[in-house]
């Protein structure tokens, strides 16, 4: 075990140095600078100004020189300065970052609640009526992009009750703050939840055929031991796993969500980082997501071993 | 005897009400006026911005020399009103600008305001100061003056090449606050100190700015407002909701648009708004240095295509201007008469006759119906831009020219330009001033940055000089007049139309002036109050 762990970990860095290597050059990739982008706001580009300002913020030095100075940064914790706002990167990184945490973190458990015990109850009542209206639901949940259902959920807060849930860094209340992240949570984890409960029918459609169910109802365990208790510890494995990368999926989902609710959180401000090139922004933050994408497939690695005693990791 | 005391009573009673009671109409003190941006300015200082987005937020923590009377819709000569100046007067056969500066003015910093303030602004915009701006987007508007020097602590002037007139127009526009000498442009950018009407208090990008009253302004009993806070939301449609359910006490101002403007009334029926002309021209800029736009007649033959009214009808519901490079009257004051326009080729009109005279141009050129032109139409990926781009490759297909739309990223668009890597491009410019000294020097006179087609006529360089010398209005006007119209037959930049756009804010909100010749000089708001 302790070798296996230690051969992931070695894996994790190894990723890591890959992903830190497409980010900063994926971005060069990219047309244009900063300086192209703030010339372009001014309305003119004054090739010596133009010249200056690249010199100022590093990105007129070799390629090489730039990626060592930020990854060697990143190492340290010095995360540079962000171009647009001549602040700490870190410093503007860091207070948005519990916000996203707060939103995909009640997003994937909205999508676990809901989605597992409805999968659970699909797959129980497979042909009935119930699976069908469910398997409906859950359809529309894959299929209704999560930007569009913001909209309409705003849309339609404002012609029912004449007011909104716009995110307040300050609720005065736990019901406002409630709104501010469930309402986007749930717009959000309406999709991943239709996919977890997709999963989970279909995981347990399978387990439910095994002879140990049809053994486990001949020495008459109830239903629900029979469907909680014996099935579903076995098929929730696939569901664990789709959960995971879910959760890596989710920022996706939560750029268009932010955007539409105008949370101040990573997902947002990511993308209009990216708008402005603003490197030092972008590569941590990207970066830092990668970290935690790498460490979550660990986690639920681990987490099978946990869940399914037939899975050892051996040395 | 009891009666008497009781109508006594009453009367003290009323009279005592009387006293503490505000007139309605009568301006308030206090409140936050709340209020979304439509998206993150860069930074914070004006200076080094061209964009309205930077005025909005940070032009009431600035004064000006002189400013437009905020009170006022249109922006004239008139209109003009000192600020942080008490007077001014021109000297030295109207070569000399000299400004008597107010006293006992305070930065927010608490350090005093003297003339030497002035004189390091206007160094570094001139680019003749130690210190420098990162970006100086409006160098050329004081190509004409030669040094600005003090008096004492509280007399600045102008020393000027040869007269300029306008030049006092610039100075009022909300693009040329003073900034403080002891504050360095780095810092002004995340931390801006004025002397105006509210101070700075936070700036976080994409999240909001925040701004508190100036307790020690120099106008006293300004501002009425406890602070201005504007939320950031850049996607249009939460903005716009969000006024409509209550959560702002204005919209951003100019920006909603006039279909957008009919969803507001019917769901905020109570919402005060106005539609007016914001000084930007959608325009065409073609690259005449290579085939086929080298040719003057295919140049003419797409300007005469053009049906400007369908644009205006298509985009703005039917609420738009036609004209040249000048906005229009009524609310412009220098566009040129509608008979004059209509004198134009392509502006009149019939707009089939029109496209027929241009289809021979065109097959004078070599095309037409079996040899059709093939173009990229540029544009920025931004829809204000690309809307118009659509119709007007439609509207080309009349003349023989078949389109296509080339949408480019807005880091790649000037780089684009400036390299000339295109052969149309669709293109607005943004007037921050109602004056002709800044549209034709900005973007028709010979190298300047913003000349993008690099058009270059030296006769009409001469006329551009002639006008701005001019101080006889009604003789400026004139040659202003003939000058816009050779722009338009020599296809310098074809405008298309002038747009006009929404501002709203809800019934308790008063004091608001919505500019209507300008959409970057209305923003002090230390007239603004609310009602409730």
């Amino acid at each position: 075990m302790f070798a296996y762990l230690v051969r992931r970990l070695f894996l994790m860095l190894v990723t890591l140095f890959g992903i830190s290597i497409v980010i900063f050059f994926l971005l060069r990739i990219v047309p244009g600078n900063i300086v192209d982008i703030l010339f372009a706001a001014a309305g003119y580009v004054d090739p010596a100004d133009k010249a200056t300002l690249e010199k100022e913020l590093g990105i007129d030095q070799p390629l090489v020189v730039q990626y060592w100075h930020w990854i060697s940064g990143f190492l340290r914790g010095d995360f540079g300065y962000s171009y647009v706002s001549e602040k700490p990167a870190l410093q503007e990184i860091l207070p948005r970052i519990p916000i996203t945490a707060r939103l995909a973190g009640l997003a994937l458990l909205f999508s676990a609640s809901i989605g597992i015990p409805l999968g659970v109850i699909s797959a129980v009542k497979q042909g009935t009526r119930l699976d069908y209206a469910l398997r409906v639901v859950s359809l529309s949940g894959l299929s209704l992009p999560s930007f569009w259902l913001g909209l309409l959920v705003l849309t339609a807060s404002v012609a029912m009750f004449g007011e909104m849930p716009l995110f307040n860094p300050n609720p005065q209340s736990f019901g406002e703050a409630l709104a501010t992240y469930c309402i986007p949570a749930m717009v959000v984890g309406f999709r991943s939840s239709a996919l977890t409960m997709r999963i989970t029918r279909s995981s347990m459609l399978e387990v439910l055929r095994q002879d140990y169910i049809r053994t486990a109802r001949a020495k008459g365990a109830s239903d629900a031991a029979v469907n909680y208790q014996h099935a579903l510890k076995n098929a929730i494995l696939p569901v664990i796993t789709v959960i995971g990368i879910e959760a890596a999926f989710l920022i996706g989902g939560l750029i268009v969500t932010e955007t539409v609710f105008n949370i101040p959180g990573v997902a947002r401000f990511l993308v209009e980082a990216i708008r402005w090139r603003d490197y030092p922004i972008v590569q941590n933050l990207v970066m830092l997501i990668a970290v935690v994408v790498v460490s979550a497939n660990f986690v639920v690695d681990m987490l099978y071993a946990v869940f399914d005693p037939r899975i050892r990791y051996t040395d | 005897m009891r009666s008497v005391r009781a109508l006594a009573a009453m009367a003290a009673l009323s009279m005592l009400a009387f006293s503490t009671t505000t007139f309605a109409g009568e301006p308030k003190q206090g409140g936050i006026l709340r209020m979304y941006h439509r998206d993150s300015p860069g930074n914070a200082s004006i200076h080094e911005g061209a964009t309205y987005s930077l005025n909005v937020p940070f032009m009431p923590v600035f004064n000006n020399l002189v400013i437009y009377k905020q009170d006022e819709a249109q922006n004239t000569m008139d209109n003009i009103v000192p600020e942080l100046a008490e007077s001014w007067a021109w000297v030295n056969d109207n070569k000399t600008l000299t400004f008597k500066l107010r006293q006992g003015v305070k930065w927010h910093d608490d350090k005093p305001f003297t003339s030497a303030d002035v004189k390091c602004t206007f160094d570094m915009l001139m680019g003749k100061s130690q210190q420098k701006f990162r970006q100086n987007p409006r160098k050329s508007w004081y190509d004409q003056v030669n040094d600005v020097s003090t008096n004492g602590d509280l007399e600045v002037s102008f020393n000027l090449k040869r007269p300029q007139p306008s030049l006092l127009a610039l100075l009022a526009s909300g693009y040329t606050p003073v900034y403080p000498c002891h504050v360095s442009p780095g810092d002004m950018r995340t931390h801006p100190i004025g002397t105006g009407p509210f101070k700075f208090v936070e700036f976080k990008a994409n999240e909001s700015i925040k701004l508190t009253r100036n307790t020690d302004y120099w106008r006293k009993g300004r501002p009425y407002l406890d602070g201005i806070e504007f939320t950031i939301i850049p996607n249009r449609s939460t903005a716009i909701l969000a006024f409509v359910a209550g959560k702002f006490d204005m919209t951003f101002p100019t920006e909603v648009s006039v279909p957008l403007l009919k969803d507001v009334k019917s769901q905020a029926p109570n919402a005060i708004c106005e539609v007016e002309p914001n000084n930007v021209a959608t325009n065409i800029i073609v690259n005449s240095s290579a085939p086929p736009f080298d040719n003057i007649d295919i140049r003419r033959a797409m300007a005469m295509s053009l049906d400007r009214k369908a644009f205006i009808s298509i985009m703005f519901e039917g609420q738009g201007d036609v004209g040249g490079t000048m906005l229009p009257p009524p609310n412009g004051l220098w566009g040129m008469p509608k008979e004059m326009l209509e004198s134009i080729p392509g502006y009149g009109p019939d707009v089939n006759a029109n496209r027929e005279e241009a289809k021979k141009l065109m097959q004078k050129a070599g095309y037409g119906p079996d040899k059709h032109l093939a173009v990229k139409v540029s544009t920025r990926n931004i829809p204000v831009y690309r809307d118009p781009a659509v119709i007007l490759i439609d509207q080309l297909k009349s003349i023989y020219i078949d389109g296509e739309l080339d949408v480019v990223e807005t880091a790649n668009w000037f780089p684009k330009i400036a390299r000339k890597d295109y052969m149309l491009g669709l293109n607005l410019t943004g007037n921050a001033v109602d004056d002709p000294d800044q549209s034709f020097y900005e973007n028709y006179s010979c190298g300047s940055e913003r000349n993008y087609t690099n058009y270059c006529n030296k006769e009409i360089e001469k006329l551009f000089d002639v006008q701005s010398q001019e101080t006889d209005i009604a003789k400026r006007k004139k040659l202003v007049w003939d000058i816009d119209k050779k722009l338009q037959e020599d296809v310098a930049r074809p405008i298309i139309f002038h747009a006009r756009t929404g501002t709203c804010w809800q019934p308790y909100v008063k004091g608001v002036t919505v500019m209507t010749n300008s959409s970057y000089n209305g923003y002090r708001y230390e007239d603004v109050w609310m009602d409730k």
